[in-house]
């Protein structure tokens, strides 16, 4: 039964990706600013513009335009960005592994700080305690990343400086690493000093990203404890006389890992969207930060590149997270 | 049920004041952080000291009043033009607060309409609104919203557009399930067998039971609409560029962040208070007007 909504999944992700290409290309012809004039030097005669925007296709109809565009796309060329001058594929290749591995570390600091937050609760049930933790994962849910990323920028950037506030590397530090994943490269092959740098620079934009995931992962994965702890097999166990700490670690955890896994994996998709702005304030090279100089510059080809890239990013995610909980979950590994 | 008893024998005072007891601290502290905000924004003219726009280049980046250095004249000191960063701050609560009530109820109309209708016809229709559904959620929605107001260009009317055209999916699909699960109770069967229409029961039957949910949503869609007028604002695409905004304000905060601090610090608590203000009032809310919670 699950494998048939994932099946379904899977069929739904062209036509989904189709219509995201769809609606930024009609967005993206609507703008009232001109690419070709932000570009054009000064003295440049109108048989020059007219060469230009042919160049770019802005001079065909938009049907005609998109139909070149999705043609080129589906084999792999998303065009030359206008405002940089380069493909838009190698700039998103380029980038785009910044972007993950700021990612991945925040989803790693969010489950383990969630995670220790949930156990912490769930010890603290039914006493006073319990709500002051309540009350803290609210309040860190209902502040969104890019104001953690603008209060941690003041607190250990400005005022208490501990940590570097833009980029990410000191430019004086001499990268020569194959590819554009410094930090998995820098840390596999030894170089300890390149990846203690870059660490350095992705801790305050890390956490950012973090903080109000990591509530989230708390309160599911909280709420999904206590669940568990009320069922049969918790309270025999209880009664076999298996201590607390005992039955949450073996019998509790592993069942409420399916529902925050499920429900909380989906969310992850918000924690990549916000490193949009979170790249954008510290200064960050990734693509979100990439995404809002496209968007000054009305780079056509790179927003359409980069949307696209942050719609698979999200319809993949979706899907992984189906997958993991399709193999987490005896009932559905056999059924 | 005594609760009920007093409710219907106590004067419209006392059940305002009953209803406040139920939704807990939550609920007040919520509505009185969010009717400061409102307040302040209504009253912007009449409390702000200054001139938010007046320049004085004499006296700029003066800090705070009560620190070393600082002018009592301008209580929170001033930016690097020297406009009043007090006055400032309240005039970008007026911003804020249109932005909020606007694009949060425009949002929840167009959500609810088509969540209704994706939820009662079924069929097509729903395939349809739910194809559109995962488009939108395939787009990542601050993006989205970015390029969304760049492309109608600066102005209040953009910043709004761009929140409704993003955000109105967080009512339908909430609206959509519900709707589904409402029309298979007995009760929407019942008022089907007395013969009202399909519009009749989703009017009479079906919205009244939608309000605690779309409420709570409200609420907390209007957090959200500031939340994006500050992102907006502070990427520099937001109202016209002498309007004073949190996002404006934090975005030259930043330019200056180890010279003056302040000017980045305390647009930043306006807003956090302003979210956790409406956070809470949607907790208080559904707290309060769910039935299933009241008990």
């Amino acid at each position: 039964m699950r494998w048939g909504e994932i099946i379904r999944r899977l069929v739904v992700i062209p036509p989904t990706l189709v219509g995201v290409a769809v609606i930024v290309f009609v967005l993206l012809r609507v703008v009232p600013g001109d690419p070709i004039a932000m570009m054009i030097p000064p003295g440049a005669t109108p048989t020059n513009i007219e060469h230009l925007r042919a160049f770019y296709g802005l001079d065909q109809p938009i049907l005609r335009q998109f139909i070149t565009w999705f043609g080129q796309a589906l084999r792999g060329d998303f065009g030359r960005s206008i405002s940089v001058h380069q493909s838009v594929f190698e700039l998103v290749r380029a980038r785009l592994p910044a972007t993950l591995e700021l990612a991945l570390l925040a989803t790693l600091i969010a489950v383990v700080l969630g995670t220790i937050t949930a156990l912490i609760g769930i010890r603290l049930r039914g006493r006073r305690a319990e709500l002051l933790v309540d009350g803290g994962v609210g309040v860190f849910l209902a502040i969104p990343d890019f104001l953690w990323a603008l209060i941690l920028l003041l607190l250990f950037g400005v005022l208490i400086p501990l940590l570097p506030i833009s980029g990410r590397i000191d430019p004086e530090i001499d990268v020569s690493l194959h590819s554009n994943f410094y930090l998995l490269e820098s840390l596999l092959t030894g170089r300890f000093d390149i990846a203690n740098a870059l660490v350095h620079h992705m801790i305050l934009p890390a956490v950012a990203l973090a903080l109000p995931f990591s509530a989230l992962v708390a309160r599911i994965l909280k709420a999904s404890l206590a669940d568990a702890e009320d069922q049969d097999y918790a309270q025999i166990a209880r009664a076999r006389g298996f201590s607390r700490p005992e039955i949450l670690l073996r019998e509790v955890f592993p069942n409420a890992l399916i529902p925050t896994v499920a429900l909380g994996g989906v969310q992850v998709t918000l924690l990549l969207g916000g490193t949009v702005l979170v790249e954008r304030i510290f200064s960050y090279e990734g693509i979100g930060n990439m995404a809002i100089d496209a968007v000054i510059n009305r780079d056509f080809p790179l927003i359409q590149g980069l949307i696209l890239t942050f719609a698979v990013l999200f319809i993949a995610l979706n899907l992984a997270v189906d997958l993991l909980v399709a193999l987490l979950d005896p009932r559905l590994r056999h059924g | 049920m005594v609760d009920l008893a007093l409710d219907s024998a106590a004067g419209p005072s006392s059940r305002w004041t009953a209803a406040l007891r139920r939704g807990g601290p939550r609920l007040w502290l919520g509505a009185a952080l969010v009717g400061v905000l409102v307040l302040v924004a209504l009253a912007a003219p009449l409390i702000a000291p200054h001139d938010p726009l007046e320049q004085d280049l004499m006296s700029a980046q003066l800090p705070p009043a009560w620190t070393s250095g600082g002018d009592p004249a301008y209580f929170l000191g001033t930016d690097s033009l020297g406009r009043c960063v007090l006055s400032r701050l309240i005039y970008s609560a007026r911003t804020a607060v249109a932005v909020a009530l606007v694009a949060a109820t425009l949002a929840a109309a167009i959500g609810i309409v088509l969540g209704l209708v994706a939820g009662s016809f079924g069929g097509w229709i729903d395939q349809l609104t739910s194809r559109l559904i995962d488009v939108w959620m395939a787009f990542p929605p601050v993006l989205l919203s970015i390029v969304l107001a760049a492309v109608i260009g600066a102005g209040l009317t953009s910043v709004i557009a761009a929140i409704v055209v993003v955000d109105w999916t967080r009512f339908a699909r909430v609206v959509r399930a519900e709707t589904m699960v409402q029309l298979k109770r007995d009760y929407a069967a019942a008022a089907r067998a007395i013969g009202l229409g399909r519009g009749g029961i989703l009017r009479l039957e079906i919205l009244p039971n939608l309000v605690p949910l779309v409420v709570t949503l409200l609420a907390v869609e209007m957090g959200i609409a500031i939340l994006v007028e500050v992102i907006l604002s502070f990427v520099g695409i937001s109202v016209a560029g002498d309007t004073p905004t949190w996002g404006g304000m934090i975005a030259e905060g930043r330019q200056i962040v180890y010279q003056a601090p302040w000017i980045m610090a305390l647009p930043i608590a306006c807003i956090i208070l302003s979210v956790i203000g409406f956070n809470l009032l949607g907790d208080g809310l559904r707290t309060l007007l769910d039935p299933v919670q009241r008990r």
